[in-house]
């Protein structure tokens, strides 16, 4: 489109341009050029939040929302059983021992779980993490709603702490009818350098063992 | 399709009286540090991509005397690793690029009937700036820790948690080719849509600046994408950010989506300058208009859109949903059409054409088949159950070197050997031009087509070490890459043969079959060129 316009007005410049000490107007063609290519680095960092966007409304990424969700009774679709595994890992450099309490379990949809997480810290100083969940396929994240989880909030454990943290979450009807088993895993990263808070702060979620 | 009726000042010596600031080249280094005249900077340009070449192909003889046997032989991993991300980095943005960007500046204005680019102290400062991007690179080879080593597609978090601190030094090299490519298609958009001679209308334009046209705005498009993406490679790195790391609530699969969403129209950039030169040649030799026009152009111009809505079919074993893989594969194999109508237009050029085989026409010729072979491969990697088992193998690897050396490459070639004799105003030396087509054109499938195979039979790329049954084949293959990179010795000497004009006088058009404005002008083409503009009928 840009090309066309311009191309009028070149062939009007071009007309009565017998020489070329009578030059066609530059500045204005390269003013838009510079404002594509100043939008077009914008575009780039506007990527992050449109992803992010576009993430949150597909549940393509397999992330699970991070803020509680309100459980009102609904009806539990007794005909369908979901299977969820449940997996830990740590990511590399996070030395705290971290595990599922529950492995693995066989709901019905919109029926309330609790299943738990085992946590220790066994090096020398206190560490601050944070728990990033991932559902796998991606699609079932839409599905799986939490209304108590521990990965809303930091985690810290002092040396040699360990704890319990639980996690509630029921599995919305509406799950597609192709997935009866999903996987639920956890990462641990350590973000002790990241946070300010002091690794004092008591867990509120963990109870004790 | 263009002819010229006046051309009064061809020869700038003709009508000296209202341009007295024109003069002849100046002497001395000054002369190109300073030069804003277009033949100047292509020149430059042109040699500066060569000597990366010859860089980056140094780096692929490392890789492939690795290779030679399995076990590790002569590098470390680490240095080998090094070794394939800036092989790759130089050869799209210290080879490739700068060839096309060069040829553009010699050939679009001398094609348009302009006297020189639109913006000729921008002009020198976008190849300027490009020689100290590439110190800067190369230079963290030789720093503590070593270079870059993740890859010429740096995907986080390889080169955010993982990498070294020369990060930095590649984030900014990798700026300022990005500032220095987008202030070269800036030029050149300028000067195609305002700079053309009265008479040349869109439609008349020659292929080469149509396909040149649209890769410049692909190139404004894009290289802000890459610089955004770098720079949140570099706060990520160094400042503390998130945006490709889960911990802090960033995705590492997201730097893979902003990357291949510049990256894919990059393949684009690369290839469809090559587009313009073969449409170019190929009529030339044929003795024939090229047939179908105007559906080249829009051929051109659809490969273009397309190549926005295809990134992720570099992401499919990434995990996605059915339907998204669905749709990247059907964009994808979309392409294929209008490149289809290309390779069927050169081909229709050239049936019951009056067909001569000049060097520039047997380089063309390769460049239809082996491009076409490589066009094939992009289509079978495009189905996405099949990328899941060539994905990140050989296979791969041969895939593109074939686009790109054969296509890419070889095209420059075909380029460099149709145009020189007007630059020069001599005839490359035949022979040595022979014995670099054929040596060439051998050693370059000795070295590529054998990796399809080890591709397919699930040799991983980038490892510096295999498996024991791919022995041999990689043995050949390595042997073909040094015949490949001993060949383009003898293109250096023929080069450096022509630039000290040896060889026989050329006619004004060169090529018998040869139209368009640049053949018109004398041979050598003057320093200054279409003071006043032709009238193109």
């Amino acid at each position: 489109m840009a090309v066309e316009e311009t191309n009028s007005d070149n062939q009007k410049d071009a007309g009565d341009m017998p020489t070329n000490t009578q030059r066609p107007n530059h500045a204005k063609t390269v003013g838009k050029l510079v404002f594509v290519v100043v939008a077009m680095f914008g575009f780039g960092f506007a990527l992050v939040p449109l992803y992010e966007v576009f993430c949150e409304l597909t549940g393509i990424n397999g992330k699970t929302s991070d803020t509680a969700a309100v459980y009102e009774p609904i009806e539990i679709d007794k005909t369908r059983t979901i299977t969820v595994d449940f997996i830990t890992r740590t990511n590399t450099g996070m030395p705290w021992e971290f595990k599922a309490v529950t492995k693995r379990v066989e709901i019905n949809p919109g029926e309330l779980s609790e299943v738990a997480f085992y946590v220790r810290n066994p090096a020398s100083r206190d560490i601050i993490a944070q728990a990033i969940p991932s559902v796998s396929p991606g699609q079932a994240a839409l599905y799986v709603n939490k209304t108590e989880c521990f990965c809303f909030r930091h985690q810290p454990l002092k040396s040699g702490e360990e704890a319990v943290m639980p996690m509630v979450f029921y599995i919305d009807p509406q799950l597609p009818e192709d997935i009866n088993y999903f996987t639920l895993q956890y990462t641990l990263y350590d973000i002790t350098e990241r946070v300010d808070e002091p690794v004092d702060v008591a867990m509120n979620s963990i109870q004790g063992r | 399709m263009a002819t010229v009726t006046n051309t009064p000042a061809d020869t700038h010596t003709a009508d000296h009286g209202h341009d007295d600031h024109h003069h002849g080249a100046p002497k001395g280094i000054l002369r190109w540090v300073l030069t804003t005249n277009h033949k100047d900077i292509g020149t430059l340009y042109l040699w500066f991509a060569f000597i990366m070449f010859l860089v980056g192909g140094a780096m692929a003889m490392v890789i492939r005397a690795e290779l030679f046997q399995p076990g590790l032989q002569i590098v470390d991993p680490n240095f080998f690793n090094q070794m394939t991300t800036v092989h790759g980095l130089i050869m799209v943005f210290g080879a490739v690029m700068p060839a096309f960007t060069g040829l553009a500046n010699w050939l679009v204005p001398m094609m348009i009937g302009a006297p020189d680019m639109a913006l000729p102290r921008m002009n020198n400062w976008s190849f300027w700036i490009l020689p100290f991007a590439f110190l800067i690179l190369l230079s963290s080879l030789f720093l503590e820790g070593g270079g870059p080593n993740f890859g010429w597609t740096f995907y986080a978090p390889l080169s955010t948690t993982y990498s070294g601190d020369s990060t930095a030094l590649f984030v900014f090299s990798v700026h300022i080719m990005g500032i220095s490519s987008i202030m070269g298609a800036i030029n050149v958009i300028v000067t195609i849509l305002n700079m053309r001679a009265p008479g040349m209308t869109l439609m008349k334009m020659p292929m080469f600046v149509w396909t040149w046209l649209i890769t410049a705005f692909l190139l404004i498009a894009v290289m802000p994408v890459l610089a955004a993406a770098v720079t949140m490679v570099l706060t990520d790195k160094f400042f503390g950010t998130s945006f490709f790391d889960a911990a802090g609530g960033g995705d590492p699969v997201m730097f893979q989506h902003i990357f291949w969403f510049f990256g894919h129209p990059e393949v684009y950039i690369m290839i469809l300058p090559a587009f313009g030169i073969i449409s170019q040649i190929v009529p030339t030799f044929s003795r024939k208009k090229l047939f179908g026009y105007a559906s080249m152009v829009y051929a051109t111009a659809s490969i273009a859109l397309l190549s926005f809505i295809v990134w992720a079919h570099h992401m499919f074993t990434t995990g996605m949903p059915v339907g998204a893989e669905m749709f990247f594969m059907f964009a994808t194999m979309l392409i294929s059409v209008p490149t289809g109508v290309k390779v069927f237009n050169w081909v229709a050029t050239m049936w019951r054409g009056s067909l001569t085989f000049e060097i520039p026409m047997m380089f063309a010729i390769a460049f239809i088949v082996l491009f076409t072979i490589g066009g094939l491969s992009g289509l079978m990697l495009a189905i996405t159950p099949v990328d899941f088992q060539y994905h990140d193998t050989y296979f791969v690897v041969a895939h593109f070197h074939y686009v790109l050396v054969t296509g890419a490459v070889f095209s420059i070639m075909a380029a460099v050997y149709y145009w020189l004799p007007k630059w020069t105003g001599k005839m490359f030396d035949v022979t040595l031009a022979k014995w670099h087509f054929w040596c060439s054109l051998i050693s370059v499938n000795v070295l590529f087509f054998p990796m399809h195979f080890v591709g397919l039979a699930g040799m991983p790329r980038r490892i510096p070490d295999y498996a024991l049954q791919f022995a041999d084949f990689n043995k050949w293959i390595s042997i073909g890459g040094f015949a490949f990179g001993l060949s383009q010795l003898i293109f250096l000497v023929l080069i450096v043969k022509a630039c000290r004009k040896q060889g026989e006088p050329v006619t004004d058009q060169v090529w018998e079959g040869a139209e368009g404005l640049e053949w018109e002008i004398p041979s050598p083409a003057p320093y200054h060129t279409f003071d006043t503009p032709p009238v193109v009928k």
